[in-house]
């Protein structure tokens, strides 16, 4: 079924009652040419570029819950490709330009709302730093504004122009193409895409095992029985290093906590993303009126996956000096997903160690963003076995190579 | 608010204390020569175990360095192990 104002119009007319499922629930087949572990946006749109890009046969995606319950349904949904070093540039603007073509290719709407998103600079030194992060985005070819104090009052007035304010406000880096997107819609859209192409999603499904016959990967054994493969993706978050312990294989990877937080929603207060480095905190507004904030990681490796009040206070109160205003404002709910942080916070796309096991992981905090590039790249290494030019970067030799590409350290980005 | 304990202080709110790493690394032996892959792993690989963990920590006010035992998913302390060597 295709989506469109007539069909919505159809359907409002008939109380409703035409709309399909959006995906099969099939059965699992006892093989598959290519299999990918995890039903979060990055599973997901590999295996929609898979069946579309490619021709490999027979494809299922298996998800241990529910699809997008993961990180994926937990994120704030900022979407940006505000970086510094030339590689990451390539992949988050790959990202950037396909959500920017993403509702249309998709059929399904992903909401992308180019709002803009500002990195505030909270002193003089910070505003040369601001200067030389847009200079680098521009270099490679990425929207980036430097602005002062009256541009970034005139964006979001509701940000703390108070005299006494802590973090006084000195400017901003702006990337105007930046925003936010619908979190569940990019991992329905592409579960309802790769089902359409003869994908089987394959829900409450856990892979409890990986089979290694004579050092070549060869299929998974499942809360839904063995399931063989001639290629495995894993694309797992917080959970890869215990996938990748099953196939013997140990990652540069440590799995903490990430916290959000929604409040009731209120009138619009703010039409952009704002992020204080200094406050350690960035919020925007839902188009149902709730902030969505966020901030840093928790400081403990944790594998529970519940918020908890250490970083709530943090994160709050670099809310209440970067908004006042908002101090008031009643939080709706809190939660946490379990993140995949790397040494140099970039990803990891490429080969696991092991014949046959591919790996797409270690986006920590940033990889709702990085959805569509991310399954664009590892459609190609699961199809081909070769990286695409963008994804060879992340490959797992960079550790022992030492070409780390250290995106924490250079954009300033705490997580 | 999580309490963990501090072998010199005792029950200590946990955001005074300071995770430093995975227990039991061991560094290469840099008097010979030393690969990349080894380097790699000491500095790079972690457990990241789903479950009972072993690590050091720090207490940061009174700077004390010891080992806690404890579950990664549910975050209960299981153990601390003192490596302060108390005077004879
Ligand atoms: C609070 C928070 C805020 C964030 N904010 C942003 C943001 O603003 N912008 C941004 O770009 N990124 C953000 N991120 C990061 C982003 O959410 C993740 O990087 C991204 O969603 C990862 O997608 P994924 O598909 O790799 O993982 P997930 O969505 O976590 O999917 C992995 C799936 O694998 C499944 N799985 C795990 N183990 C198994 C198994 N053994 N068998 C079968 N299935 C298994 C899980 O159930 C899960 O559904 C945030 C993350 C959090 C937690
Ligand atoms: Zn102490």
């Amino acid at each position: 079924m295709t989506y469109s104002a007539f069909s919505l119009l159809r359907e409002a007319l008939r109380n409703h009652t035409g709309w399909k499922p959006a995906w099969r629930s099939p059965k699992p087949r006892a093989e598959y040419d290519v299999i990918i572990i995890g039903g979060g946006g990055h599973g997901l749109a590999t295996a929609y570029y898979l069946a579309k890009n490619h021709n490999v046969g027979r494809i299922a995606v298996l998800e241990k819950g529910w699809l997008g319950g993961g990180n994926t349904g937990r994120n704030t949904t900022v979407i940006r490709s505000n970086y510094f070093y030339p590689e990451s540039v390539a992949l988050y603007e790959l990202s950037m330009k396909l959500y920017e073509g993403l509702s249309r290719d998709l059929n399904y709407n992903v909401m992308f709302s180019q709002r803009g998103m500002l990195i505030l600079a909270h002193s003089q030194p910070e505003m040369e730093i601001a200067a030389r992060t847009v200079n680098a985005m521009r270099l490679n070819g990425v929207d980036a504004d430097l602005l002062g104090p009256e541009d970034v009052r005139k964006r979001a007035p509701v940000l703390n122009f108070r005299d006494d304010a802590r973090y006084p406000i000195h400017g901003a880096v702006f990337q105007g193409r930046a925003g936010t997107g619908r979190h569940d819609a990019v991992a329905w859209g592409y579960a309802r895409g790769a089902d359409q192409r003869g994908v089987d999603i394959i829900q409450n499904c856990e892979v409890l095992d990986v089979i290694v016959e004579g050092g070549v990967c060869k299929g998974v054994e499942t809360s839904k029985g063995t399931i063989r493969a001639g290629r495995i993706g894993a694309a797992v978050a917080g959970h890869s290093s215990a996938l990748a312990q099953m196939a013997g294989v140990s990652l540069p990877i440590q799995s903490y906590a990430l916290q959000a937080f929604v409040s009731e929603p209120l009138k619009p207060v703010i039409d952009t993303v704002a992020f204080s480095p200094s406050a350690g905190t960035y919020f925007s507004q839902s188009d149902k009126g709730g902030l969505v904030i966020g901030g840093g990681l928790d400081r403990v490796p944790s594998y529970g996956q519940r918020g908890n009040l250490p970083m709530q206070e943090a994160v709050l109160s670099g809310l209440i000096e970067m908004a006042p205003a908002v101090a008031k404002v009643k939080l709706l709910r809190h939660w946490a997903g379990i993140v995949d942080v790397t040494p140099d916070s970039s990803p990891v796309i490429g080969p696991s160690g092991v014949d046959g096991l591919f790996l797409n992981c270690g986006w920590g905090t940033g990889g709702f963003k990085a959805i569509p590039a991310g399954g664009y790249l590892f459609a190609h290494l699961l199809a081909t076995g070769t990286h695409h030019a963008i994804s060879r970067p992340f490959d797992l030799d960079r550790f022992r190579s030492g070409y780390l590409v250290d995106e924490g350290a250079a954009s300033g980005i705490a997580h | 608010m999580q309490q963990f304990p501090c072998p010199f202080c005792g029950l200590r709110n946990e955001q005074e204390f300071h995770f430093a790493g995975e227990a039991g690394k061991i560094r290469p032996d840099t008097t010979r020569k030393v690969s990349a892959a080894d380097w790699a792993d000491y500095l790079y690989t972690q457990k990241n175990t789903m479950g009972e963990v072993r690590e050091v920590w720090m207490h940061s006010p009174c700077a004390e360095i010891f080992i806690l035992r404890r579950d990664s998913v549910s975050m209960a302390v299981l153990g601390v192990e003192q490596l302060r060597k108390n005077k004879p």
